[in-house]
């Protein structure tokens, strides 16, 4: 599938038609689960009430965020390798939108944390090692926006943020176990979601509450068709622009 | 040894370069103490807090440091066309780009671990482990001038790229950073020195390649 859109002509087709289908279903699918999250369900008391409300925001935007840097580096990295236009094309469009999904994390985890964390939330947001990654991860994505802005020609451009973008990933492991032996003692909870991998047996009221699980996956099957069809929508509008141009320098240099 | 040359070349031209830059190592002696001096003046005198702040501020100045030499690292270069002519020559851009770095690594970053004791004793530190923090402040400081140059390398060709070189940067910094903290607090004995050493070598390995791949396509 991959390659058979790498074609660009075959994948305005093909955007031209799923980015209303995704946008419209990814609308509906997290307008459900915020509504069922805010409205229906019940609050956990142990979770700080009515603010774990934000989870529904949080814990899917914090998976897309992470995916969304694997996804610039990978087409990073086909760019690079292969010259595929259409990676560069959307390694451009993926920035934006991860770093506004890395920014929801944050401010979602912040808000959470407010009561969930006790008094005194301040200095847990800024003391936590899973918010404090995230945060690290949005200025990756803000460096990269930054030098693909700050360097005149494209191909330019490309050629030094699919590098950045490369060497980011790398170091994302290095970053994240730093930040967790900077505070040992996180406060935030493990993940509740996939117990694979947690020896531990959990007790009766550890595990996630299925009414949970079920909006929480939701809310990330309609964010992640929702910034799919946001990238799909950059990419068009990128693939128009340079269209345009050419058009302009056939026109300009044909005569 | 023909392919030394240009690399033993650029490490000299990039010491004598950064060395006459100002007043020579008074400069960033001036910038570390200057920042030290700052430092009771911006949070107050007690001894308490300085010792206990002392050493972070000092890997933040560390850290400005190498963004303001690192800022005309390989500017200069590009402008005066010696990375066209190295890359010409076919030289092996990613050691020159190594040399450079660690030439303005020793003029800028280097003094710190000299100062150590001096500053230590200013800010109330410890002065227990001088030797583990001077190791500290070495290798932490290799590291982020290795990343840093990477930044440097990536924007090269842009006028004024001192803020953008930071903003790229700092997530690179943060392991060093975290590091090379705790092996100040922690001495030698700790994990927080293997993966303070491990990063380092991890930089040197990597921003190469990195640091090459950026200046040849800035000299495209």
């Amino acid at each position: 599938m991959i390659s058979y859109l790498a074609n660009p002509s075959r994948f305005m087709g093909f955007s031209r038609r799923a980015i209303p289908i995704a946008g419209v279903l990814g609308i509906l699918m997290v307008g459900w689960s915020l509504y069922n999250g805010l409205l229906v369900v019940p609050p956990d008391e142990k979770q700080g009430g009515d603010l774990m409300r934000a989870m529904f925001t949080h814990v899917p935007s914090a998976w897309l965020c992470m995916g969304l840097y694997a996804g610039l580096a990978g087409s990073s990295f086909v760019w690079f390798i292969w010259r595929h236009e259409l990676a560069d094309v959307a390694a451009r469009a993926i920035a934006p939108i991860g770093a506004g999904y890395t920014a929801l994390c944050f401010v979602t985890g912040a808000i959470w944390g407010q009561k969930g964390w006790g008094s005194g939330w301040h200095n847990l947001i800024l003391g936590d090692s899973r918010l404090m990654s995230v945060l690290i991860l949005f200025f990756l994505f803000l460096g990269y926006m930054a030098l693909r802005a700050a360097l005149e020609t494209r191909q330019k451009a490309a050629r030094a943020a699919a590098i950045l973008a490369m060497v980011g990933f790398i170091n994302i492991p290095i970053i994240k176990v730093s930040v967790d032996m900077w505070q040992t003692t996180t406060i935030h909870q493990p993940s509740s979601v996939l117990s694979i991998g947690n020896s531990e047996p959990r007790s009766e009221d550890s595990g996630m509450n299925p009414v949970y699980l079920q909006q929480l996956l939701w809310g990330f099957g309609g964010h992640s068709l929702l910034a799919a069809a946001m990238i799909m929508l950059i990419m068009r509008s990128e693939i128009h622009d340079q269209r345009a141009n050419r058009l302009l320098a056939q026109k300009l240099g044909g005569s | 040894m023909t392919s030394s040359s240009p690399i033993l070349s650029a490490f000299k031209q990039a010491l004598s370069e950064a060395w006459a830059g100002g007043a020579g190592l008074m400069l960033p002696l001036g910038f570390f103490a200057g920042t030290t001096a700052l430092v009771p003046f911006s949070v107050g005198s007690e001894a308490e807090l300085l010792s206990r702040i002392g050493p972070g501020v000092l890997w933040l100045a560390l850290a400005l440091a190498s963004f303001v030499t690192l800022e005309r690292v390989f500017q200069a270069d590009l402008e005066d066309g010696a990375l066209d002519i190295w890359v010409q020559e076919d030289a092996s851009i990613s050691m020159i780009a190594v040399a450079k770095t660690l030439a303005h690594w020793l003029i800028s970053g280097f003094p710190l671990v000299l100062l150590a004791p001096v500053f230590a004793f200013i800010l109330q530190g410890s002065m227990q482990d001088l030797l583990t923090t001077m190791l500290a402040y070495g290798l932490g400081g290799l590291t982020f001038f290795l990343w840093g140059g990477v930044a440097a390398a990536l924007s090269a060709s842009v006028a004024r790229a001192g803020l953008l070189i930071a903003l790229i940067a700092l997530p690179f910094y943060v392991p060093a950073l975290i590091f090379g903290v705790q092996t100040v607090n922690d001495g030698l004995e700790g994990a927080s020195f293997l993966f303070l050493s491990a990063s380092a070598l991890f930089a040197l390995g990597v921003t190469p390649a990195a640091m090459g791949a950026a200046l040849r396509l800035a000299a495209d």
